[in-house]
């Protein structure tokens, strides 16, 4: 018996610019997806919507992709961590800001991380450290104990100390 | 402003070393570069999975695959009968025949009893990942059950099940130091408690995960999450070929924590290649890590301290017994470092110390930072705060007053040989935190409390440590350092990096460092036990400085300089008279037929092997020593508690990269706070009531307040330039620090972790009937 099977189904996905049409298993969930089609940045912590290191954007929101099947998004436009470096393939303002406040460590959190990261930088809105820590609730860190990360996020979007 | 501070003495002339340097690492990770051991596939490779108890006591009475090997796409399923050598042999140093149970064992694949809740019984391989799980439900398994024993008193009870039939005790400890029943009729004061600690999972954000593959040269390699490429010796056994078939690769480590010190998913995916010749791909799921990964032990400790009116400690009298759950594991170590460190960093001048460690049908117990060193803070720090409240001498202060201090000796009878920073710590975090502030509003209490600890860095020294390192230059001046180190996070390679390029002049964007590698990089030995900057470091400094002094002799005769005056900084090898470039160096060297690589063994003290009865005097290479403040606000009519302010000081003797250091301490300090506060792995007779992280609470950035860290710099470790481990020390004084601040908030300890909002009411109806 294949209880686990499902009809395979055609999704195209704009991935950090570019189009990616792949046919697979309706079941198939948006993270497994864009790891089967190489976007490995894109972490499985815990396949429960918990720990957020599958975060991605989706259409610019923060999405916990382990949750959402793939052909639900079909059509949208997905960035992942990888889609944040400049062109020349250094790292962006965020990646640079994580990195001279020592937000790394494992780096298994680090893309999902920096997505949600990355949603609450674009809202533009200004940022304290209440509304940070909550906004990154949903992503779990066990290395750093987060005072890196939201001291990062505070200075990318000028509201901390600058970069040291 | 920063909120950290590092205070340093005698930094000298370092240039690379001692500066907050963002790691290489760490900015392949953030471009989404890495690829951790789930993140990659290979052609033609299987899926693997482990068919795992659903009861935590049984007897196997069915085990058939035959409808799961029909499952369309299912290969094979295997089970213990195809594993060469099933049964793996734990070594339980230092006891002698009065511990019945002196031979431990665990099967790869349960064959006839399965002793706890996730057991692997079955491992199926499977051409897609969807197979595996169809293929699992296929998998008929049938178990007579057994008597589930649920916890130490249990298993210690007269006629108690065995869990093991060589009995129920893997292993005792005892330290026997001067008179502690003639300190205790003289004491001005005796203050008696007891501690329990709980069941704690190491929850990194990575999944145990691997691939293996057959190479060219019919050697099995294995690219694992893992903290421990040695395993490639265990796996050997495992599957009956010699050392030099199997090799493993450890990429960046998502996380280990002593989780991945054990082997988890190595011999599996070694199995499926040896069966079939295929690569093959096994990833756990959260869910399986969290039900059947080895865990912390819960500990429970009895404390009694003896003292004079002046704070002066004159004795303990401890007992320790900790729950090794269904196998043996590291228990009997573990157990071992909460003896050594049952004292604290004081003078206890007697103790009497009986411990043992218990099998049961919980989850297995092995490795976790602090490592049985950081059990013992939560009794041995709460009863200082009882002697402090007794005697009404200020928490600080009788610290200070009982502080170890170099040449001193532990209960054990070690003699410590480094300075002790453990009263500048107290200072530092007092100074730092200021007035403890005043409640913001009505119906909260506010808390302060102090805790400081020791912790040993480095492995203990009868295991006879050593870490090789190997560096050359290229013909173009850069460098090239290798080296057997896992990386699991904190930065274990780039201070490798800058250790390098600090003694050789070769800038940090030109040294390359490859490691992780049984076959191809010089074993370095574990990243545990807070080792790898003390061994490793070492072992690079050792390569560096003689690569430095051999082409320093070369280029001095060539130029006619004194070697002495040659300085090998900004990629050259600068002189009084003549500077040459590195490359230039080097050509120097090949033209004089001078080496331009080497390779350096550091070893670590030795020491003869310990008894069960600890009196051997030196057990560990060093220690590192700290102090914490927490100031907390408790509302007294839920129970919930709020970190106001944290501080943390430790003494790391030497910040290799001050930020790596502030990493390692805010880090602990998360996860200690989880540990006081928040985290527990259910266990109901034996079944893990954990199915996911939904269950298993660990801090997020809204529990926990700013970390603020006093990094002191002694620069009298044992590490490089000085430096000591910091790895696993500042876990340790979390969940004390936390309960004497509730205790000052409440006016009563709390004294079982975790201590959730219900042990704040009882703490605070207790303070109420007081």
């Amino acid at each position: 018996m294949t209880a686990h099977a499902s009809a395979d189904v055609s999704v195209t996905l704009t991935v950090n610019g570019r189009d990616v049409t792949r046919t697979r298993p309706a079941h198939v969930s948006l993270l497994r997806w864009l790891r089967e089609a190489g976007f490995v940045d894109a972490r499985l912590g815990c396949g429960e919507g918990v720990c957020g290191a599958c975060t991605v954007l989706v259409d610019g929101a923060a999405v916990g992709s382990c949750l959402v099947l793939a052909v639900q998004v079909d059509g949208s436009e997905v960035r992942t961590a990888v889609g944040l470096s400049e062109d020349d393939g250094s790292v962006g303002a965020l990646q640079r800001a994580f990195l001279h406040h020592g937000a790394v460590q494992c780096g298994f959190c680090t893309s999902g991380m920096l997505m949600a990261a990355t949603e609450l930088v674009e809202r533009g809105e200004p940022l304290d450290r209440e509304r940070v820590t909550a906004a990154l609730e949903g992503n779990l860190c066990r290395c750093t104990g987060y005072d890196g990360i939201v001291e990062a996020i505070l200075a990318v979007s000028g509201s901390g100390a600058p970069p040291a | 402003m920063s909120r950290d501070e590092v205070r340093t003495s005698n930094a000298g002339e370092l240039r690379v070393v001692n500066r907050p340097i963002g790691r290489h690492d760490a900015v392949e990770k953030l471009l989404g570069h890495t690829r951790y051991a789930a993140d990659l596939d290979l052609p033609g490779m299987v899926h693997a999975r482990l068919v795992r108890s659903q009861i935590p006591s049984g007897r196997l009475l069915v085990r058939d695959v035959s409808d799961a090997v029909k499952v369309p796409g299912v290969t094979a399923v295997l089970l213990g009968e195809d594993v060469p050598n099933n049964e793996v042999w734990v070594d339980v140093p230092g006891q002698t025949t009065e511990v019945r149970a002196l031979k431990a064992s665990m099967q790869i694949l349960a064959t006839d009893r399965v002793r706890f809740h996730g057991e692997p019984i079955a491992l199926i391989l499977a051409e897609t990942e969807d197979a595996l799980a169809d293929a699992e439900e296929a998998v008929r398994v049938e178990y007579e059950e057994l008597p589930v024993v649920a916890d130490p008193a249990e298993a210690l009870a007269e006629g108690a099940p065995l869990v093991h039939e060589q009995g129920n005790l893997l292993a005792e400890w005892t330290i026997d130091r001067g008179d502690v029943d003639a300190a205790i009729a003289e004491a001005d004061v005796v203050v008696e408690g007891e501690y329990r600690t709980q069941l704690i999972d190491h929850a990194y954000l990575e999944p145990e995960a691997g691939v293996a593959w057959l190479d060219e040269n019919g050697v099995i390699v294995i690219r694992a999450a893992t903290q421990v490429i040695e395993h490639f010796r265990d796996v050997a056994k495992i599957l009956g070929v010699p050392a030099s078939r199997i090799r493993v690769i450890a990429p960046y480590v998502g996380g280990g924590f002593g989780g991945k010190e054990d082997m988890t998913v190595e011999p599996y995916l070694a199995l499926a290649v040896h069966r079939l010749g295929r690569p093959a791909k096994m990833v756990w799921t959260r869910q399986e890590s969290l039900l059947a990964r080895a865990k912390r032990h819960p500990v429970t400790m009895r404390y009694r301290t003896a003292a004079r009116a002046d704070g002066t400690l004159l004795g303990h009298d401890v007992d320790i017994t900790s729950d090794s759950g269904a196998y043996a594991y590291l228990s009997a170590l573990v157990l071992l470092y909460s003896a050594v460190h049952a004292g604290g960093p004081y003078r206890v001048p007697n103790m009497r110390l009986r411990s043992r460690t218990v099998f049961t049908n919980n989850p297995p117990t092995s490795a976790m930072r602090g490592f049985g060193g950081m059990q013992v803070v939560f009794g041995y720090e709460s009863q200082m705060d009882r002697l402090a409240r007794e005697l009404s001498i200020d928490p600080g202060e009788i610290r200070k007053r009982n502080a170890i201090a170099r040449g001193d000796e532990l209960p054990v009878g070690q003699r410590i040989e480094t300075s002790v920073l453990l009263a500048e710590t107290i200072d530092a975090v007092t100074e730092r935190a200021g007035p403890k502030p005043a409640p913001s509003r009505s119906g909260l209490a506010v808390g302060r409390g102090i805790a400081s600890n020791l912790q040993s860095y480095g492995r203990l020294v009868w295991l006879k440590d050593s870490a090789s390192a190997w560096i050359g230059f290229e013909t173009d001046g850069s460098l090239q350092v290798r080296i057997g180190v896992p990386d699991i996070g904190g930065g274990q390679a780039s201070s490798l990096v800058q250790i390098a390029s600090e003694v050789l002049g070769a800038p940090l964007d030109r040294v390359a460092l490859h490691f992780g590698d049984s076959a191809l990089t010089p074993l370095a030995g574990t990243t545990t036990a807070t080792r790898q900057l003390y061994m490793s470091g070492n072992a690079v400094l050792t390569a560096a400085a003689q690569l430095r002094d051999r082409m320093a002799a070369e280029v001095a005769e060539e130029t006619g300089q004194p070697a002495a005056s040659l300085d090998f900084v900004d990629g050259m090898v600068k002189g009084p008279d003549q500077s040459l470039s590195l490359a230039d160096a080097v050509a120097v060297c090949i033209r004089r037929a001078a080496p331009v690589a080497t390779l350096a063994t550091f070893y670590g003290p030795r020491g003869s092997e310990v008894d069960r009865r600890l009196e051997s005097g030196r057990v560990f290479p060093d220690f590192t020593f700290g102090t914490h403040l927490a100031d907390v606000e408790v509302d007294l009519a839920t129970g919930q508690t709020r970190i106001l302010r944290y501080v943390a000081s430790h003494d790391v003797g030497r910040a290799i990269n001050p930020q790596s250091v502030e990493g390692q301490i805010r880090g602990a300090v998360a996860m200690g706070v989880g540990q006081a506060l928040m985290e527990e792995v259910v266990v109901d007779r034996g079944v893990n009531l954990v199915g996911g992280f939904f269950q298993y609470l660990i801090p997020t950035s809204a529990d926990l307040p700013p970390i603020e860290c006093v990094v002191l710099e002694s620069g009298e470790g044992m590490g490089p330039f000085g430096a000591r481990g910091i790895g696993e020390p500042p876990i340790g004084p979390c969940a004390a620090a936390l309960a004497s601040a509730i205790e000052d908030a409440v006016g009563a300890r709390p004294t079982t972790l975790p201590i959730t909002p219900e042990r704040v009411l009882a703490c605070i109806d207790e303070a109420a009937k007081a």
